[in-house]
Order: C-alpha cells, then sequence, then structure tokens
C-alpha cells in the first residue's frame, strides 16, 4: 500500500507539472515586456487596446445571444420530451450529439455555401443577417452541453406533478414553462449558460470564416504580430475560463440533489 | 439508458389520455419540439448534407466521385495522415495519462482536496483550448519560452539544436494533450468511481491476487469506458482548428488548416474539392463517434 501511496503522488507530481508548468511561463512572458524588469505593462497595452474592447464587447454579446437562443430552442424540447414525447428521446439526443461529430470547420462551410447572398435564405447578404448566422453557429457548438445540463436539470425535478399541479390551476402552457418549469431548472439552465460563455467567447472558427469582428480572430491577429501581449491573452482567457467553470461549481451547490425518480 | 426510457413508457402509458383524444391533439404534441427540429435540420443537418452531396457533384450538378477520388493527390493525403498521426499521439498519450492521474486521485489514497482540486482543474483546462493555449505553449516551448530557457541555461540542453520545434508533430501533439488529459480525466473518474468495493472484496475472498483482481475484474470493466473515450478524444484533436493555426499558421498542413484555406481563397482551385475535404473529416469523426457510443453502451451496463 505504502508503495501505491508513492506512485499516485509521483503521477500527480509529474501531472501538475505539466499542466502548471505552461501557466507560469506565459505568467512570467507576460511580465517581460519592460527589459529588465517584470511589469504589467502588457496587461495594460491589451486593457487599453480600443480593438480589444470593441471584439470583448461583441463576443460578450454574442454570447449571450447564443445563450438565449439555445434556452429557447432547448428547454421547451427537453421538457417537451420529458412530458410528452419519450419516444423521441434516441433522436433528440442523436441530434444534440452531432456538434460533436461534425467539426465546427465543416458546419461553418456548410453555412457559407448554403446562406450565401444569392440563396433562398440569403444570410450572409447583411451584417445583420452574418452576426445572427454567427450566433446560430455558436447555438449548434453549444447544443450537447446545453442539452445535457437542462435534461439533467429536468430530471430532478418531477416534471409531470408539477405540470399537472400547474393545469388544474389553470396556468396556460406558456406560464408553465416561464413560471414553473424554467424557475425550477434555472440552475441546470445557468450551468450550461456559463459553459456556452466559456465555449463562445474565445471562438475563433466560425467567427473568423464568417468575418465577424470577434475575440477570437483578434487573439490570432495579436499572435502573428505581437510578441508579450499574447502571453497577457492567454492568461485573460484562462482567468476568463475558470471564472466560468468556478460559477458553475458554485450554482451546483444550490441544485436540488435528490432525483424524484430513479436516474 | 433503456431503463429511463421503459419506465417513462410505463408512466405515459398510466395516464396517457386515451387514443382518440390523443390523435386530436397530434399537432400542438409536436408544437414544443418543433423549434428544436427546424433548428436541427436547417442549421445542422442540412449544411451537412449540403456539403456531403457536393463531395459527388461536379461544377454543372452531376454525379461523379471524381472529387472523391482526387482527394488522392500527395498533398492532400498527407494533410490526412499527419492530422490522423497527431489526433492519434495526442489521444492515447492524453488517454493514458489522463488515466494514470485519475486513478491516483481515486484510488491512490491522496488527501480528499487534491481529487476536489484535479477535478475542477481539469473542467478548466479541458475548456482551455483554441487561441489562448498556443500562446501560453509559445511562451513556454518556444524558442524564447521559459521551458526552453531554462532547459538551455540551467541544465545545457538546448531543446531546439536537437530538432524540437513547437511547430511541428511532437509540438502540436505535446500542446493538444493540455486538453486531452483533463477532458480524460473528466470522464474516466465516475467509471473508476463505479468500480464497486465489493468486486474487490468478492476478489480476495476468492483468493486473487491484487494483480489478478487488476487483469480480471478492473481492466475488463473500465476498458469499454476508456477506449470509448480515446475515440472522443480523437475526433475532438481531428476537429480542432484554432491552437494549430495559432501556433504555426499554415506552417503544419493538417487537414482543418487546408479546409481553412480552401474556404478562405479556393486554394485548390477546384470548390467541389473542397466538399470532398469536408465529407472525409465527417466520415473519420463520424466513425470514429460511431465506435465511441458502442462502446459506451456495453460500458454503460456494469457502471450504473
Amino acid at each position: 500500500m505504502k508503495s501505491g501511496k508513492f506512485w499516485a503522488w509521483l503521477v500527480f507530481a509529474l501531472g501538475a507539472a505539466y499542466f502548471f508548468i505552461p501557466l507560469i511561463a506565459t505568467v512570467e512572458f507576460s511580465m517581460r515586456m519592460r527589459r529588465g524588469e517584470y511589469s504589467f505593462d502588457a496587461y495594460k497595452v491589451v486593457l487599453g487596446d480600443a480593438r480589444f474592447q470593441a471584439t470583448f464587447g461583441y463576443s460578450v454579446l454574442a454570447a449571450v445571444f447564443t445563450i438565449i437562443l439555445g434556452v429557447l430552442i432547448v428547454v421547451p424540447a427537453a421538457y417537451w420530451i420529458r412530458l410528452r414525447l419519450p419516444q423521441l428521446r434516441p433522436i433528440v439526443e442523436f441530434i444534440t450529439l452531432l456538434p460533436l461529430v461534425i467539426p465546427a470547420i465543416v458546419i461553418v462551410f456548410g453555412y457559407i455555401r448554403m446562406y450565401g447572398s444569392n440563396s433562398p435564405l440569403p444570410f450572409l447578404a447583411t451584417d445583420t443577417g452574418t452576426n445572427a448566422l454567427l450566433v446560430i453557429g455558436y447555438a449548434t457548438l453549444a447544443l450537447p452541453y446545453m442539452y445535457r445540463a437542462v435534461d439533467t436539470g429536468l430530471r430532478t425535478i418531477d416534471v409531470r406533478t408539477l405540470t399537472e399541479a400547474a393545469q388544474i390551476l389553470g396556468a396556460g402552457w406558456g406560464t408553465i414553462i416561464t413560471r414553473v418549469i424554467l424557475p425550477n431548472v434555472l440552475i441546470a439552465v445557468l450551468s450550461g449558460a456559463f459553459l456556452t460563455f466559456a465555449i463562445v467567447i474565445g471562438e475563433f472558427t466560425m467567427a473568423s470564416l464568417l468575418n465577424r469582428p470577434a475575440f477570437g480572430p483578434y487573439l490570432q491577429n495579436i499572435g502573428a504580430n505581437r510578441a508579450y501581449e499574447p502571453a497577457a491573452l492567454a492568461i485573460i482567457a484562462f482567468a476568463i475560463t475558470w471564472g466560468c467553470m468556478s460559477l458553475i461549481q458554485i450554482l451546483s451547490r444550490f441544485a436540488p440533489r435528490s432525483a424524484n425518480r430513479p436516474n | 439508458m433503456t431503463d429511463i426510457s421503459l419506465s417513462d413508457h410505463a408512466v405515459t402509458g398510466k395516464t396517457a389520455p386515451p387514443a382518440e383524444a390523443r390523435s386530436m391533439r397530434l399537432p400542438t404534441q409536436w408544437l414544443g419540439v418543433a423549434p428544436f427540429f427546424i433548428f436541427a435540420i436547417m442549421f445542422l443537418i442540412l449544411p451537412t448534407l449540403y456539403l456531403m452531396l457536393g463531395a459527388f457533384q461536379n461544377d454543372a450538378g452531376e454525379f461523379t466521385l471524381e472529387n472523391i477520388a482526387a482527394l488522392a493527390q500527395p498533398s492532400i493525403v498527407a494533410a490526412y495522415w499527419i492530422s490522423i498521426k497527431i489526433s492519434l499521439a495526442s489521444s492515447l498519450i492524453g488517454a493514458f495519462a489522463g488515466l494514470a492521474i485519475a486513478i491516483a486521485i481515486v484510488r491512490g489514497g491522496l488527501p480528499d482536496w487534491i481529487r476536489s482540486a484535479t477535478l475542477t482543474f481539469s473542467g478548466v483546462a479541458s475548456n482551455f483550448a483554441g487561441v489562448p493555449l498556443a500562446f501560453a505553449f509559445l511562451a513556454t516551448l518556444g524558442r524564447l519560452g521559459l521551458a526552453t530557457v531554462i532547459l538551455n541555461t540551467v541544465f545545457g540542453l538546448n531543446i531546439y539544436a536537437h530538432g524540437f520545434n513547437i511547430l511541428s508533430f511532437w509540438g502540436l501533439t505535446l500542446t493538444y494533450v493540455y486538453f486531452q488529459i483533463p477532458l480524460m480525466v473528466v470522464i474516466i473518474v465516475p467509471a473508476i468511481d463505479g468500480l464497486k468495493k465489493e468486486w474487490g472484496e468478492a476478489a480476495a475472498t476468492l483468493g486473487a491476487t491484487m494483480s489478478q483482481y487488476w487483469r480480471m475484474v478492473v481492466i475488463p470493466v473500465i476498458w469499454p469506458s476508456f477506449l470509448g473515450t480515446v475515440i472522443l478524444l480523437f475526433a475532438n484533436a481531428f476537429g480542432a482548428i484554432a491552437t494549430a493555426y495559432a501556433l504555426t499558421g499554415s506552417s503544419l498542413n493538417i487537414v482543418p488548416i487546408l479546409l481553412y484555406a480552401q474556404i478562405r481563397g479556393d486554394v485548390l482551385h477546384n470548390a467541389h474539392l473542397g466538399y470532398a475535404i469536408a465529407f472525409g473529416m465527417i466520415v473519420i469523426t463520424g466513425l470514429a463517434n460511431v465506435f465511441y457510443i458502442w462502446f459506451r453502451t456495453r460500458s454503460e451496463r456494469w457502471l450504473k
């Protein structure tokens, strides 16, 4: 048993080294901008850059719209499948897994060819349309995570009883979804939302191929042209991802633990 | 999974309205799921089908296998080959390292806080991909990176003189492993948790040695989950582009970068060849996922 513990520590130490050395190196590199001493100059330059603010703002907005779209699509579907159409579950689960099978670059390639300015649905003809298409693309990328989060949330409440109780009290479908079901799965929805945010905020492929002024292409551009700023941006991006994941963990403490039904 | 749908069926059967009432309400039945299906068909299935059909058409819209045949040209084959090599290497390294870490934190007798800290960090690192990850590795193992400099000045080892380059197969593989290992940890820890203590006790009662317990109980139970996750990691690496593009520009010609260049500027001078490349990517990740789902359903039998 003693030697087992030794191996466990060794594996853990090696893993920790592999994961922390790049982080330390990036922090160190990002502070090297001023010759001969450590400083936060690279961060000042990055945060003060008007393009950073503009692209970051754009991506935050895109993420918010993605989350709204994702919730509008996923919550009613997941609810309805639990309530009335359980026979559709395998099909819906299969569809929500597709974005893991089809690479993002292929999906956006399809959009460019299908929704070009000469097509019946010319999304790409206008700026607004292209922005909408980017949000739609992001919603497909987030679909597997959003669906799983919401479905797990629905699993912990008794959808049928809640719905019937609301119906007895005279609630319509809109009221049931927005005032009974959604508040009950709010924590699950928020977990999905933060994960979506983490995925979308620095996304490069779709934004770049749709020529959107988003944060991902900006990052790539800085990486190709600057020395110290990319390291600072990497630390900022890591902090954002960390923030999203911490929020999900904090939220999960408030989630109802007991399931009314097995599984 | 089958159990859930069965119990749902049972519930539905008990409380569903009579058949006539149900058939009258059929249109509203579908209303709840309609947005989801319309969205999925318009923005996921049709665009993909469009490309897949385009791969089998020429400019005049006639059926042809020429585009698929044209994939055999050396530059495209080389792109697929290096993509497959990088995905395979990073998924295997990620899988074994991830498994070792998972076993260490679940079964190694380490303090509890290490387990939860590792899981939290894995959640973050598995989502820390794309362009920023490339920056982090350039700052570490680039020509002026901290690890490169320290290895050179303290240990006198100039890795670049020994043929290492961050803009190469090994450089990219080492970078991809940064999100592959945590993904493996996140997925495999529940599987290792699912190994029941009673199995170990039962094996011990029957006189099994530690190595027999591992060889005949642990490995067969974890194996499908493990193999399934390897495949998921493979698909994950195969479709990724942002990290590679930010790291190497277009100097390392992997398939997603080739396709990216084709979409931007038709570098292959044949639009339908681009469709064929996309088709090839879907076939490879699709096959990988078929295996994944197959292994997954096999492993779920044991890990309830």
